[in-house]
């Protein structure tokens, strides 16, 4: 029976394959995995290096395609100001928006890990909103937003604040934005909620004996417990809000006057609307390297605050 | 949970103790209030006349209750066509991701051989790179192969291998089960695939079952791929029929009360999904940090 499935993973004639049952094993293993690797042929690594050949060109599809060598990058430098004014836009989203999140984040997740009544009941309730994502929720906001029909100017008015134009105002959007990310604050505070259920108790005990303070005890316990995971927040943060696309192509198409044209709203509008299909390509590129970098930074930042429980035990 | 509940709360520093508690659920449900805002004002608007979504000022509670507003949104837009292409692209899709990774994540975690661990480090690192890299060329790919304008875009991928997330959760539960169970059914005559389908399928349910919802939710709310791919309007899935609406209705003035009815709709199924799997769902993120 066993020799029947590898001669079906490689047919050779009638005769019995004379295999070993590790090479066997290893040629069954490659059957099993085979969908993945064609897939990763096919579907990754083919784009992937066709994305490099393409990025050295022009090309609009109908026409072939030119070879401009770095003139793509040289351009986003030179002529395409609005590559810039994405950088930014993007810079600010996640260099103000990451933190907030994910202080708001812990906040919420330690106070839920407190013993409350109806625990799971309110950690379900918080992480809702990021269940429902997408078009839906971006239009939802929209009219949040609406500056005289929306509840937040409502709810202001009500307290004698005349509320501003949100995302409508050019000053406004890209902080509203930022806002409305907070609303999805369940999905990191679900995952320091399990990291903080798996800090020993008995060294908040210690630390109790020790005499240590509610702040102390967060710093010198809680902190260094949780940081693996504050670091794995942080680095799908970057990613996530680097790669921010359907809020704004729904809610304001990169405006008012360009104060929401993030990254990748630029990149599809290049290649998907004015067809610039080797220029989108070196824009992507351009994403990875700078997702590349923050990620490298972070990691090498880790020195200094992380703490991995393993390195204790030596 | 309730095990902290039931002993401390008095018997420790009493007072002291008492308000931090209560500043504690004061901010926990203040919290919770703000962030409710929004859907209610979603649920207050979608029963709503169009006269009073643009009242000044705005009310919670409409008057009269306008449950026409749901039939009527559900009418406004080819709603059964776009639920149709919706659910055949999200089904079709979470059956090629299950059922791909599950085999793939299985050789993964029980079989030896040379380049495993290599292959697998491939796997993850794939996880890394943001799909914008290879958009374009996969774009042109589809478009070269005659599958722009049609489903196989969005399908068809997810039959080779099921994606990193998936194969890496996968193979960390099949690594959970206990190794004797497949030295037992190989005494028994069993073959791998045996061994596979008889053993560790039925003992995975719960992690197929977590991955088969997070597969729906991001099929479900999926909207740059079908954006990207769809042209035609009778391919439209949900999601991309919900950003043309406001051209559907053919008014000047956006007919939020409707808007709000069919993305309320839109979101039910993902609503429901979470409150009835909320453990298995919560549990499969607190695991892996998959985003939802």
């Amino acid at each position: 029976m066993q020799s029947r499935s590898a001669s079906v993973a490689r047919p050779r004639g009638r005769t019995r394959p004379r295999l070993t049952p590790r090479a066997r094993e290893a040629i069954e293993f490659y059957t099993y995995v085979s969908p993945w690797i064609i897939g990763f042929i096919v579907f990754t690594l083919g784009p992937l290096l066709a994305s490099i050949g393409m990025a050295l060109t022009n090309w609009d599809i109908l026409s072939p395609a030119k070879f401009v060598g770095l003139g793509n990058f040289q351009r986003m430098l030179t002529k395409d100001r609005l590559f810039g004014t994405s950088l930014k836009v993007t810079g600010i989203y996640s260099f103000a928006g990451i933190p907030l999140r994910l202080s708001l984040a812990l906040f919420l997740a330690i106070l839920l890990n407190q013993p409350l009544k109806a625990k799971a009941v309110l950690r379900t309730l918080y992480y809702t909103p990021s269940v429902v994502s997408g078009v839906g929720v971006a239009l939802l906001w929209m009219w949040v937003f609406n500056p005289d029909f929306g509840v937040i100017n409502f709810l202001l008015a009500k307290i004698g604040i005349q509320g501003p134009g949100w995302v409508y105002s050019k000053d406004w959007a890209l902080f509203s934005l930022i806002l409305m990310s907070l609303w999805g604050v369940g999905q990191p505070m679900v995952i320091f909620l399990a990291s903080l259920q798996g800090v020993p108790q008995t060294l908040y005990e210690a630390a109790e004996i020790d005499g240590a303070g509610t702040w102390h005890k967060f710093t010198s316990v809680t902190f260094p417990g949780i940081s693996p995971v504050i670091l794995f927040n942080l680095v799908m943060g970057i990613i996530g809000s680097f790669q921010v696309f359907t809020q704004a192509f729904i809610m304001t198409e990169g405006g008012p006057s360009y104060a929401t044209y993030f990254y990748v709203l630029n990149l599809y509008y290049n290649a998907f609307r004015d067809f610039r299909m080797g220029y989108g390509c070196a824009l992507a590129w351009v994403l990875f390297a700078i997702i590349l970098v923050l990620t490298l930074l972070v990691f090498r930042s880790t020195a200094v605050w992380l703490y991995y429980e393993g390195e204790r035990k030596r | 949970m309730t095990r902290g509940a039931a002993i401390p709360l008095w018997q420790r520093k009493s007072v002291h103790h008492m308000v931090l508690m209560a500043m504690t659920y004061f901010l926990v449900l203040a919290g919770l209030v703000v962030l409710m805002i929004p859907f209610g004002w979603m649920i207050s608007t979608s029963l709503k006349t169009l006269q009073q979504a643009f009242a000044f000022p705005p009310t919670w509670i409409p008057s009269p209750i306008r449950w026409r507003n749901y039939p009527d949104s559900w009418n406004y837009m080819p709603f059964t066509l776009y639920l149709r292409n919706t659910v055949i692209i999200t089904a079709s899709s979470m059956l090629g991701q299950v059922t791909s990774a599950s085999l793939v994540a299985y050789a993964f975690a029980r079989m030896r051989a040379p380049g495993r661990d290599l292959l697998f480090m491939l796997v993850l690192s794939t996880m890394m790179l943001p799909a914008q890299v290879t958009m374009i060329p996969r774009f042109i790919l589809f478009k070269y192969l005659g599958w722009f304008n049609t489903f196989k875009p969005l399908i068809v991928p997810f039959y080779f291998g099921g994606g990193p997330f998936a194969i890496f959760l996968l193979r960390q539960f099949y690594m959970t089960l206990p190794l004797e169970l497949d030295d037992a059914a190989t005494i028994d005559g069993c073959s791998r695939f045996g061994i596979f389908w008889r053993i560790i399928l039925p003992l995975s349910k719960p992690a197929l079952g977590t991955i088969a919802i997070f597969a729906f939710f991001w099929r479900w709310n999926d909207f740059m791929n079908p954006l990207i791919y769809l042209r035609s309007q009778h391919l439209r899935t949900l999601a991309l029929g919900l950003t043309y609406f406001r051209d559907e209705t053919g008014q000047t003035m956006i007919p939020w009360n409707l808007l709000m009815a069919v993305s309320l709709l839109i979101a039910l199924p993902c609503l429901l999904v979470f409150f009835f799997f909320q453990r298995v769902f919560v549990q499969g993120i607190a695991l892996t940090g998959i985003k939802g």
